[in-house]
């Protein structure tokens, strides 16, 4: 108010007693906004000319199999034949594991962080779950590689074998590597934006209906339940999607633990393939225009799905705490 | 009858208090675990050429990834070259101007770009400069790098610029500074110490990317400074090293990891260190 007051009054003085000149501060100050404008439309820019090298470049592949690509299970690029339906189902599987575990260790573990523990260990605690989520993804693969593949070769899977073995969902031969490792080393790394956003909306559930629950005598778990939860629903709904969003484009971790068999099996000891991880691993190597054609179809594909989740999680934390989950 | 109702509310709670206590701490401590790993993996695998020199051919021993520290700087310096000025410009914008639809939409777009996975920008780079320029490049692993920082780049200097005080912006306007002075002497210098902070934290990310790189950069056995040429990077290094068959580029992706690691971190660091100085500054 003040500001555009002030400007005014200046703009009012000048127009009145000065002489004009060719460049006023006016001018200086529009082609100032003119040009931050458009810096920020480089942005919206950015964002389509992504979406039209995408679609340009899928043409071929559009052509050729239309939407039956979607659904389609045969992967065969010797033979030019392609269907994105193994590396949907490898995706969806691996990040809909990895949110299931996530999902309620992340989202206990943020409350325990705002409503339980001591507050002396929250700044520490919070520092280190950023610290984890800035570790990049191949670092992730290297230690699911070498250290959680051995183990759920070893452990894991012989004990998931043992005692659910009747679902077809742990059966089969026993590799460690393939979607089960895939989606552990995914919920690792879902794990801090899950926490860290869970976390910043149950720290904005006012203080007044804590405490007016407190009144009513009820205990500090019903207060988190009956009050804080409700309070935060779509701001954790929101984090799971981020979560999840971040699940589904996950790329060099999966690739190095999943090993890349595209295939639809009912078990999760089997090996597979993602859209991320195909990209990554076939991208090089594809030898036909065609090939290439239909990877950049389905990062196409990658690409609607993660805008659209990331647009409905914005609106769900947006509407409760506005400067959440920026990071 | 009341006490009994109310003791078994209390250890109902102190039942699923106790679970959430423990999501925490087997969250921390798994990723604790991978830190110290880390650590302890890489610690014994480090020596001096493994900072001084370029990778031995496959079944020698020894070697080191030097070319890949210098490429990895390479790439994110064409990287912050092209993202600095149009976040911060954009910042700028949604801080100093951002009121109405257009700034609403600059937002809810850089916000989603956030979450549009990192290979998916990768192909971008790759149409947009290997395919004109019939070359993977450092040049190609830059501007996909650029493309990923941008969008959290532009949220965080919108954020820093709106914690200066408005009384600094309407001090500045009352002496006659037009509104392109005051931003640029008066309200960016008070955020200094904030922005410092966004561009540590973006550089980090940054740093760490591997996806994007597989087919804009590619990699290089050998020493490379000239940005329109493939060009070594510490995370592909670290994959392709992962990947293989060999005992000692395992040692060597250990090694490599603890130094990426490190940069990430010591990135991370400085930046919150030059938040905090600025905050002492204002008070």
């Amino acid at each position: 108010m003040l500001d555009t007051f002030v400007t005014t009054l200046a703009e009012a003085q000048r127009a009145g007693r000065r002489p004009r000149r060719w460049w006023s501060p006016r001018l200086a100050d529009r082609v100032f906004a003119g040009a931050v404008a458009a810096f920020a439309a480089a942005i919206v820019l950015l964002t389509v000319l992504i979406a039209w090298e995408l679609w340009r470049g899928s043409a071929a592949a559009r052509h050729a199999f239309g939407f039956g690509f979607i659904t389609s299970t045969q992967w065969d690029p010797v033979a030019g034949v392609f269907g994105a339906a193994p590396f949907i189902y490898g995706t969806v599987v691996t990040a809909i594991v990895a949110l299931l575990l996530a999902g309620p260790i992340g989202i206990g573990a943020a409350i325990f962080l705002t409503e339980l523990a001591p507050r002396a260990a929250r700044g520490p605690v919070g520092f280190l779950v950023e610290m984890l989520a800035a570790i990049p993804s191949v670092i992730y693969g290297l230690w699911a590689l070498f250290v959680l593949v051995p183990v759920v070769r070893t452990h894991l899977q012989p004990f998931l074998a043992e005692n659910l073995g009747f679902l077809p969902l742990f059966s089969g031969p026993k590799y460690g590597v393939g979607l089960l490792s895939a989606a552990l080393v995914l919920t690792v790394m879902i794990l801090p934006t899950v926490t860290a956003i869970s976390q910043s909306v149950l720290a904005a559930v006012p203080r007044g209906q804590r405490e007016a629950a407190h009144a009513l005598a009820a205990t500090r778990w019903e207060v988190i339940t009956g009050v804080s939860l409700p309070f935060a629903r779509s701001g954790i709904a929101g984090a799971l999607i981020l979560g999840l969003g971040r699940a589904l484009g996950e790329t060099m971790a999966v690739t190095m633990v999943i090993g890349n068999r595209p295939g639809i099996s009912p078990s999760l000891f089997a090996l597979g393939d993602t859209m991320a991880s195909v990209i990554a691993n076939q991208f090089n190597e594809a030898d036909s225009a065609l090939f290439t054609s239909v990877l950049v179809e389905i990062a196409l594909l990658l690409f609607v799905v993660t805008v659209l989740l990331n647009l409905g999680a914005r609106l769900l934390v947006w509407r409760l705490t506005p400067h959440a989950g920026k990071r | 009858m009341d006490a009994m109702a109310l003791r078994r509310r209390r250890l109902r709670g102190a039942l699923f208090e106790g679970l959430c206590a423990l999501a925490s701490f087997a969250g921390v401590g798994i990723l604790l675990a991978i830190l110290i790993y880390i650590v302890r993996q890489g610690a014994g695998a480090l020596d001096l050429a493994f900072f001084t020199a370029t990778p031995k051919p496959v079944g020698e021993t020894g070697g080191g990834i030097a070319n890949a520290i210098v490429g990895t700087l390479l790439i994110v310096a064409v990287a912050a070259a092209i993202a600095l000025p149009i976040g911060i410009g954009a910042g700028i914008y949604l801080a100093e101007f951002g009121r109405g639809r257009f700034a609403d939409l600059v937002r809810l777009v850089a916000d989603v770009l956030t979450g549009v996975p990192s290979i998916v920008i990768g192909i971008l780079a790759y149409e947009l400069v290997v395919v004109t320029m019939h070359r993977f490049s450092a040049l190609a692993g830059g501007v996909a790098l650029a493309a990923l920082m941008l969008p959290p780049l532009v949220r965080t200097t919108e954020e820093i610029l709106r914690l200066v005080p408005g009384e600094y912006r309407e001090a500045a306007l009352a002496l006659g500074a037009p509104r392109w002075r005051t931003v640029l002497t008066v309200i960016v210098p008070a955020a200094t110490g904030g922005l410092i902070t966004g561009v540590m934290l973006a550089l980090a990310r940054a740093a760490g990317e591997t996806a994007p790189l597989l087919f804009t950069a590619f990699g290089n056995n050998f020493w490379n400074l000239n940005p329109g040429q493939p060009t070594a990077a510490l995370p592909l290094q670290i994959y392709q090293y992962v990947i293989s068959p060999y005992d000692d580029w395992h040692r060597q992706a250990w090694a490599a990891a603890l130094v990426l690691v490190t940069i990430v971190f010591v990135l991370s660091a400085l930046a919150r260190l030059a938040t905090r100085s600025t905050r002492r500054g204002n008070q």
